[in-house]
């Protein structure tokens, strides 16, 4: 007797709560006993599924919030951590008046002139001599040593002897980062080249294609979603490779802004250019990933 | 129309890290007839597609030759040796279709443009090659889905397309590697009528490979059947199933009948006897 109570007793709990005043977390608790949908792969499937946007906002939402109060209680002194509204500060003063000679404005585009141009010299470049790789196995054999011992290098390892080579104009600026995108970008082109299908090549060929119609209509277009994947792992590198270019010899640019403010100590520069590099590489991101979606909607699939 | 011959074909691959040679196929020898429906049954290991390779110029014979009509296909005959006629052999070509298991359509095009793909190769303009591609969509039930992207598309629409855009190029034969072996037993039966349909229609030599006993008794006017290590021919048997199918189109009571049956315990147990042989070992 005792026990058929006690079994009754969480269906009784279940029916006696009203679900829409119930805090949410008491409602999940009690969900384990309700009908409802279920999604396959919940309880059994592969660990971490389900969205995450909230959660990235939240931690975003705390991140500022945990530093607008270290700084509004003076737990760090603000040459080491300007406050939040220090930093908006200065970015309209640089944005306005300008630091070291230059607006934020100029800054920003002589960054992006040097990103930029050595991302298209790269695309240019690396692309051609990546798929080139994937089809020749001559051209295979003389760019794979070349491209896979100077590829793990840190660009701050040759940049002396880019500039002993080029100076320390533009070009050796441009050269620095255009050798740290060209790896990512051709050897993702490659790999594309070998993602085709061998199904799709003999299709092809008793489709009564050429050898250069299947390069051209089959392993080129098939390569296209990786070539993307490469140019956005390439502007990533350059973006990161921007700071050491920018070292020597610079008049301007973000890198050479951080550089300069962290010299005389003004941190809540170096904090606003950290984040407009930031937020300028994401957005570049986001493009990429928008237009993936537009050129390679079957990639995936 | 003209037959398709293989003489004395062996083909041999090269053995994993420097060991012996592999026999893949040995001493074929065997014509596809104008109109004929062959179909190639055997464990696996037996060289089915290889020898399919063969035929659409995929890959050279060790030995002997294949060719279509008066054209050379892949190999050349003894008595070529010494005489420079490599550049007489066709390799793949527009007049023999391969239809693939799957991966083979282009997933950037639509339905219409990939059954179009094979003349917009060979430059045919685009309103004629989208005119005929559509016939030939008709054909295989796809005339409602012209816009479609093919990844959108299921399994056995997806061989319709690819079986469509192999007819496009109205060659003389279709070579099918094993073209319903992905999809679900139900659309497989009826792809298989589709197929059998296409074939009473454009009247096209077939060859076609499947694991399956009952779809191979089902769609064979010629069914051959292959044994592993080494690769070869060692059964064949003309059928009339199909043809049964055709004039009757009542699939499962062709494959009730008692000589079907019969027949397709005859086979299990020639295939059986390969695999006790040594043949279902890996």
């Amino acid at each position: 007797m005792n026990q058929t109570t006690a079994a009754t007793t969480p269906v009784n709990a279940k029916v006696s709560i009203n679900p829409v005043a119930t805090p949410s977390i008491l409602k999940r608790c009690l969900s384990v006993f309700a009908a409802g949908p279920v999604k396959p792969g919940e309880s059994y499937g592969a660990p971490g599924q389900g969205k995450s946007l909230a959660i990235s906002l939240f931690t975003t939402a705390l991140l500022i919030g945990l530093w607008y109060i270290a700084t509004y209680f003076q737990w760090v002194k603000p040459l080491f951590l300007p406050s939040p509204g220090a930093v908006v500060m200065r970015f309209w003063e640089v944005a306005t008046e300008g630091f070291a000679n230059a607006t934020l404005l100029e800054h920003t585009g002589w960054s992006m002139m040097r990103v930029f141009s050595a991302f298209l010299l790269a695309l240019v470049t690396a692309v051609p001599i990546g798929i080139f790789m994937g089809v020749n196995r001559i051209a295979r054999g003389i760019f794979d040593p070349i491209i896979e011992f100077y590829r793990p290098l840190p660009p701050l390892a040759y940049l002396p002897l880019v500039i002993i080579w080029l100076g320390i104009g533009e070009v050796s600026k441009i050269v620095l980062i255009y050798l740290a995108i060209f790896a990512p970008m051709a050897l993702s082109a490659r790999a594309g080249v070998k993602s085709v299908a061998m199904e799709q090549i003999h299709a092809a060929y008793s489709m009564g294609a050429s050898r250069w119609q299947v390069i051209r209509q089959i392993i080129l277009i098939n390569a296209l979603p990786e070539i993307l994947t490469g140019m956005r792992i390439g502007i990533g590198f350059g973006w990161t490779t921007l700071v050491a270019a920018e070292m020597v010899a610079a008049q301007a640019g973000l890198g050479f802004m951080v550089l300069n403010a962290a010299e005389f100590l003004v941190t809540d520069i170096v904090i606003m250019g950290i984040i407009v590099i930031g937020i300028i590489a994401y957005l570049f991101d986001m493009l990429m990933r928008y237009l993936e979606k537009k050129l390679v909607p079957w990639k995936g699939r | 129309m003209s037959r398709l011959q293989i003489r004395d074909v062996s083909v041999l691959y090269p053995g994993v890290n420097g060991g012996e040679a592999v026999t893949a196929l040995s001493g074929i020898n065997f014509n596809i007839e104008p109109g004929e429906f062959v179909v190639a049954l055997g464990a696996s290991g037996c060289g089915k597609t290889t020898l399919l390779n063969l035929m659409a110029g995929f890959i050279q014979p060790s030995e002997g030759y294949l060719t279509l009509g008066e054209s050379s296909i892949a190999g050349l005959p003894r008595v070529a040796c010494g005489l420079d006629l490599k550049d007489q052999i066709s390799g793949p070509g527009k007049d023999r279709g391969v239809v693939f298991q799957k991966h083979a359509l282009l997933p950037w095009l639509n339905v219409l443009e990939n059954a179009a793909f094979g003349l917009k190769l060979q430059g045919v303009g685009e309103s004629e090659r989208k005119a005929r591609a559509a016939e030939y969509l008709k054909l295989v039930g796809l005339e409602d889905f012209h816009n479609h992207p093919v990844y959108q598309l299921s399994g056995g629409m997806q061989q319709r397309v690819g079986i469509a855009r192999a007819l496009t190029n109205d060659p003389q034969m279709l070579l099918l590697d094993e073209p319903l072996g992905a999809l679900d037993a139900l659309t497989r039966e009826v792809l298989q009528e589709l197929l059998l349909d296409v074939w009473l229609e454009t009247k096209k030599m077939m060859f076609f490979i499947t694991h399956s006993v009952e779809e191979a008794l089902f769609m064979a006017s010629r069914l051959i059947i292959m044994s592993p290590r080494p690769g070869r021919i060692t059964h064949e048997f003309p059928l009339e199933f199909n043809k049964i199918f055709l004039e009757n189109r009542d699939a499962r009571k062709v494959k009730s009948m008692p000589e079907f049956i019969a027949m397709r315990e005859k086979v299990l147990g020639i295939i059986h006897g390969d695999e006790a042989a040594g043949g279902g070992l890996h």
